[in-house]
């Protein structure tokens, strides 16, 4: 190879005029061939990772992450492997500045650097260390902080600071200082070079960034705290679990739901007969229970509703056992315990299960247990007046049936408009797994059972 | 199904035809049969591996600033070879500036194609020798143009003689979204009427840039063909058999006189619109993992395999070409030279033009001047 060949930033994107290096995909001394990774950038356009034109060993980087580079900028210096990657040669903007091979990030011209560092040097950086974008990367939040005295970076750091100031008065010294507080810094507009560093290994600390705001309406509690017309609520706990469970299923499994509206009055018949049945006696039976049952039914046959999609294994799982969940408002907000084994179960073993199962969750106290590796779900809107609605699935499992409000309604019953009791079902499925046939199929499986309870006992 | 029977996103399945699917497992169609030789195999094979690196290096090529931009075909093999290999020699190609698989089987140097997106040159090939027009980078302006070239062939008399030989018929090449074009329609009809020989092969690669499908149209693309007078046949894009058997009997009936076809080949843009487009703002990760499992390549490398036509002494040999073509494509771009601004009269008219030669002396003579006024300034200039 003839000599160290320098990388000019391309333009990606017709037009575009500048990038900023998001990460690099490799270090200085690695070997790489051509059309290997050497780093991701983001333009105005989209994130791009550029392949190697040259094969070699890298020599030098000569932008930091979090860095903007104008097109045309020498980024990465590869050369044949002979050049020892220590103390690096020239570089495009400014050869007399004796850039630390290893301290990625010396590079770019100051001109084009957009989160560049002014001021004198608080304090070197070690390479580990190299100045996260506030915005970026939260992962490199504790490296700061974590990182040892600015001296355990090698002898070249310190040597080389001064000549940074030197080359360029309005030079790029790196100041430590964790990402949030230089986010704080930033929206009070804190010059943080100016700022006293009493942090642990010399950063600059929230108090530091904080003494030199003048006392007025820039006040930062006032920013954080009060909202008078507004009601921050931090997110946390079940919301947040929630959310994430919702997240995770909503775009990772394609819903889809199907709809049925049924005459349930056999159904509400049977619940009053069961309840005055002695065997029931002091059990809550509700029609929650008959529901229940219908779509045990329901699953023994059309067992693929109740199965996991499994990515990792590239495996769908069919589950020969209902671990039956059912959602509940509670207090600390949405939580789905589960029955175990509730296909085993006679008829009154599942109606005190499911009392007991959703009495805990509402006390707060279901277990972790309770709440894990159930395979389908059961959500009862009904109970908040609600027609029907479009579940979202519980993560792992492909399907979940919305119950809405089971009331009077007028029903063409033996020919006649009747006044019957009726109900709309929804079922959500995952697509991936199921189609609308077969959801369709389970659906209405559990309606003609919840329409002739009898069907139950034809089909099992 | 939930879907709608009459989305153009349900991949149709009853009407698709398939002939090898996603696992590389070969099926029968009661009209479509493929009866390929061991070696046409695989030279099919070898036409995708080559093409997709082609692709991939031309992709790098624009990652590290030698070309401007580059309009990927990743996932879309199948369906550019399939059809590519279903012409004849006196056909006729009008190609996008996405079916590199069209152009590079009728022989064009792959130089040439990457010197249009290295913004040297206009993609002037000569398209009478190779068969196959110049690029049309506006959205279904070709289908015109192939029509009309159809039309021509059907007063030549060069249509339903029982030469094969002498019949010939024109491949026009369009995406889904060039459907909602006016002239898609306008081509579609004049073909239709004028019973032009012409197939119109539309790649369905479920997004015109980030635009689904669905937001192009209300029933599957090959079922407006119907509308139109001519008959709309689904084929599954990523199976290259499938592809090449029905565009080889569409291109038959064309030639003995039968008129025109639209093909509808359902497939997927595996990469980004062009390198300047990002994905991923607009379509799920999950979509395009399913397409992965329906890679065009690998299932006819499965089904070879299976088959035992295919064995590593090939695939080591395929290897070995696809990078030397890798190499080959890189050494020619980096060493591509600007060309001379005077060229660009020389092309403009097939002969000596007054007004043109009036035009070049001018031109002459401001560069002349601007390049005196260059090395006066104090400054230097640069250029």
């Amino acid at each position: 190879m003839p000599g160290p060949q320098r990388f000019a930033l391309p333009d990606v994107g017709e037009g575009l005029t500048e990038a900023e290096i998001v990460s690099w995909k490799v270090q200085v001394g690695d070997v790489v061939a051509v059309n290997d990774v050497l780093v991701e950038i983001e333009t105005a356009k989209s994130l791009v990772e550029l392949p190697s034109p040259y094969a070699g060993t890298v020599e030098q980087l000569l932008a930091a992450e979090g860095e903007t580079v104008e097109v045309g900028a020498a980024i990465v210096v590869v050369g044949d492997g002979s050049v020892t990657p220590a103390p690096a040669a020239a570089r495009e903007a400014a050869a007399e500045e004796g850039s630390g091979a290893t301290l990625v990030g010396y590079g770019t011209r100051e001109a084009t650097a957009r989160r560049r560092r002014r001021g004198p040097a608080a304090a070197t950086e070690p390479a580990a260390a190299t100045e996260p974008a506030a915005d970026l990367t939260p992962l490199e939040v504790a490296v700061p902080e974590l990182s040892p005295p600015p001296q355990a970076g090698g002898e070249e750091t310190e040597a080389q600071a001064p000549d940074a100031r030197a080359a360029e008065p309005a030079g790029a010294v790196h100041v430590l200082a964790k990402p949030p507080v230089r986010k704080l810094a930033r929206d009070l507009g804190v010059d943080l070079a100016a700022a006293r560093a009493s942090g642990p290994g010399g950063t600059v600390t929230r108090a530091d960034v904080l003494a030199l705001v003048p006392a007025a309406p820039t006040e930062p509690q006032r920013r954080v705290e009060e909202h008078p017309r507004e009601r921050h609520v931090p997110i946390r706990g079940v919301r947040k679990a929630t959310a994430a469970a919702m997240v995770e299923s909503a775009f990772s499994a394609p819903h889809v739901t199907v709809f049925t509206t049924v005459d349930v009055t056999r159904t509400m018949r049977m619940v009053q007969m069961l309840k005055q049945d002695r065997e029931f006696e002091g059990v809550r039976v509700s029609p929650l229970l008959l529901v229940a049952k219908a779509l045990i039914v329901a699953v023994q046959r059309n067992p693929d509703i109740n199965s996991t999609w499994d990515e990792h294994n590239q495996v769908i799982v069919v589950k020969n056992y209902v671990n039956l969940g059912i959602a509940v408002a509670t207090p600390r907000g949405l939580l789905v315990p589960n029955v175990k084994d509730a296909d085993e179960m006679t008829m009154k073993e599942l109606a005190v299960a499911l009392g007991t199962l959703t009495a805990t969750a509402r006390d707060g106290r279901a277990t972790p247990k309770d709440l894990s590796e159930g395979t389908i779900t059961i959500t009862n809107v009904g109970t908040f007046g609600i027609e029907t609605g479009t579940p979202i699935l519980n993560p792992g499992e492909a399907a979940i049936l919305a119950v809405g409000r089971i009331a009077e309604r007028p029903w063409v019953h033996k020919g006649k408009v009747k006044k019957r009791q009726t109900v709309t079902l929804g079922l959500s499925i995952d697509h991936r797994m199921l189609d609308g046939e077969s959801g369709s199929r389970a659906l209405a499986d559990i309606a003609a059972v919840l329409e002739d309870p009898v069907r139950a006992l034809a089909w099992t | 199904m939930t879907d709608g029977a009459v989305s153009p996103t349900t991949s149709g399945a009853p009407t698709m035809v398939q002939l090898l699917d996603a696992d590389g497992v070969r099926h029968e169609h009661p009209e479509h049969h493929a009866d390929l030789e061991p070696d046409e195999l695989l030279g099919l094979l070898r036409d995708l591996v080559l093409l997709r690196r082609f692709d991939s290096e031309a992709e790098a090529l624009q990652r590290t600033g030698e070309l401007g931009l580059w309009v990927g075909t990743r996932g879309q093999e199948a369906s550019q070879i399939g059809a590519a290999r279903a012409v004849r020699d006196q056909d006729h190609l009008f190609p996008t500036y996405r079916d590199h698989g069209a152009t590079l089987t009728r022989e064009v140097d792959p130089l040439h194609i990457l010197s249009i997106y290295r913004g040297i040159d206009h993609g002037g090939w000569d398209p009478v020798a190779h068969g196959v027009h110049p690029y049309t980078l506006v959205i279904a302006a070709q289908l015109l143009p192939a029509v009309g070239y159809a039309m021509g062939v059907q007063r030549d008399g060069a249509m339903g003689t029982g030469d094969p030989a002498r019949d010939t018929a024109v491949l026009a090449y369009l995406g889904d979204g060039a459907t909602s074009q006016g002239e898609a329609s306008e081509a579609l009809g004049w073909a239709a009427v004028y019973n032009a020989p012409v197939v119109f092969f539309c790649q369905n690669n479920q997004w015109a840039i980030s635009e689904p499908v669905e937001r192009q149209a209300r029933v599957p693309l090959h079922r407006r063909a119907e509308g139109h007078g001519m008959p709309g046949v689904m084929v599954d894009g990523n199976d290259v058999l499938a592809v090449l058997s029905v565009v080889r009997s569409a291109l038959d009936r064309a030639r003995a006189g039968g008129g025109p076809t639209f093909v509808e080949a359902w497939t997927y843009r595996m990469g980004a619109h062009t390198t300047s487009d990002d994905p991923t703002r607009y379509r799920d990760a999950v979509e395009v993992e399913q397409w992965r499992e329906k890679d065009p390549v690998e299932r006819l490398r499965t089904y070879l395999r299976a088959e035992g036509v295919l064995d590593d002494d090939f695939e080591e040999q395929l290897a070995a070409e696809s990078e030397a073509l890798a190499e080959r494509i890189r050494a020619g771009v980096r060493g591509m030279t600007d060309p001379d601004p005077v060229g660009m009269f020389d092309h403009a008219y097939a002969e000596p033009h007054a007004q043109v030669e009036e035009e070049r002396d001018a031109f002459l003579a401001a560069w002349a001047q601007h390049e005196q006024d260059l090395e006066q300034s104090p400054a230097g200039g640069g250029r």
